[in-house]
């Protein structure tokens, strides 16, 4: 379902918690499938004794992935043009993470409509370890 | 980086749906997709980033026969060069979708750097930021998703409040 100029309005949200309780597993999936292996994400010796963390950490990329998994479901399938973040915080084993996105405008640009969103993703705490844009088509 | 040859896979699109946490079918169920607007499965928006698995030269996956800097009997396999325990870090990530990937395509990936900026963080002393713009073309050289990153060097590892 796509989303239409028609219904939509300044200042419409969506958000959804895409993880409850994240697992190193699942950081060990986006590893196995993204191919970044850096230790940081997947290795707790080496990052506790090396790299100086307290623990893992989710790859800035996962963080994104989950992201777009809102997105999409927001705006619909293919509709996506641009999609763009700062990672502002990191994400921790045991994070649980809601995304939302707040609509910017809504435009009309060479006969086609779009919308523009911006988006923030925060913890359970609340704290934001994600901010950003996008802009989908949208139905008239 | 020059990535020659990314192929567009179904079953890596279904790897990287799951671990993002997508349970979509537009991801893996093809006569699914075949009766929605798009009509065939699609990638995940930030997809393009598995193609780290096709560039021959990544230095974050280990190379076979050699040391890796990830821990074994020891906590890291390789003595760490003078880099005063930084860590490289992701800080940015922007897309421009022209078409969205999909299986059957060979992508090409080429970047090319982009600014080079420092800045004083407050929990990880200095940090060196360098860009980079990566273009992903189909199998016909037509554009279908430019990518910009910024990666962040620290002097530091980032104070935990």
């Amino acid at each position: 379902m796509a989303l239409s100029a028609k219904q939509l309005k300044v200042g419409d949200t969506h958000s959804e918690q895409v993880v409850d309780n994240l697992t190193r597993t699942q950081i060990v999936q986006y590893a196995g499938a993204s191919g970044d292996y850096n230790p940081i994400h997947t290795d707790e010796v080496y990052t506790t004794k090396v790299a100086g963390y307290p623990s893992v950490f989710a790859h800035g990329m996962l963080t994104m992935g989950l992201t777009g998994t809102m997105l999409t479901n927001y705006v619909g399938d293919g509709r996506l043009t641009k999609f763009g973040v700062r990672f502002t915080k990191q994400v921790w084993p045991g994070d649980s993470l809601t995304a939302k996105a707040t609509v910017e405008a809504i435009r009309e640009d060479g006969g086609k409509h779009f919308v523009d969103l911006q988006l923030s993703m925060v913890n359970q705490n609340g704290e934001e370890v994600l901010s950003g844009y996008a802009s989908a088509r949208i139905d008239p | 980086m020059a990535i020659e040859t990314f192929p567009v896979e179904a079953g890596h699109i279904m790897m990287f749906a799951r671990a993002v946490g997508d349970a979509n079918k537009i991801y893996y169920d093809e006569a699914y997709a075949k009766t929605t607007e798009v009509g065939s499965i699609i990638a995940p928006p930030t997809f393009v980033q598995a193609s780290a698995q096709f560039d021959p030269d990544y230095r974050l996956r280990p190379a076979i026969g050699e040391p890796w800097f990830g821990s074994g009997k020891e906590p890291t396999g390789v003595q760490q060069s003078s880099g005063g325990g930084g860590t490289g870090l992701h800080a940015e990530q922007h897309y421009e979708y022209h078409r969205h990937p999909k299986p059957g395509d060979v992508l090409t990936a080429t970047s090319r750097p982009g600014k080079t900026w420092e800045r004083q963080g407050r929990r990880s002393g200095k940090l060196i930021f360098t860009e980079s713009i990566t273009e992903y073309r189909d199998q016909h050289g037509e554009l279908v998703v430019t990518a910009r990153g910024v990666g962040v060097r620290t002097e530091r590892p980032v104070e935990q409040s």
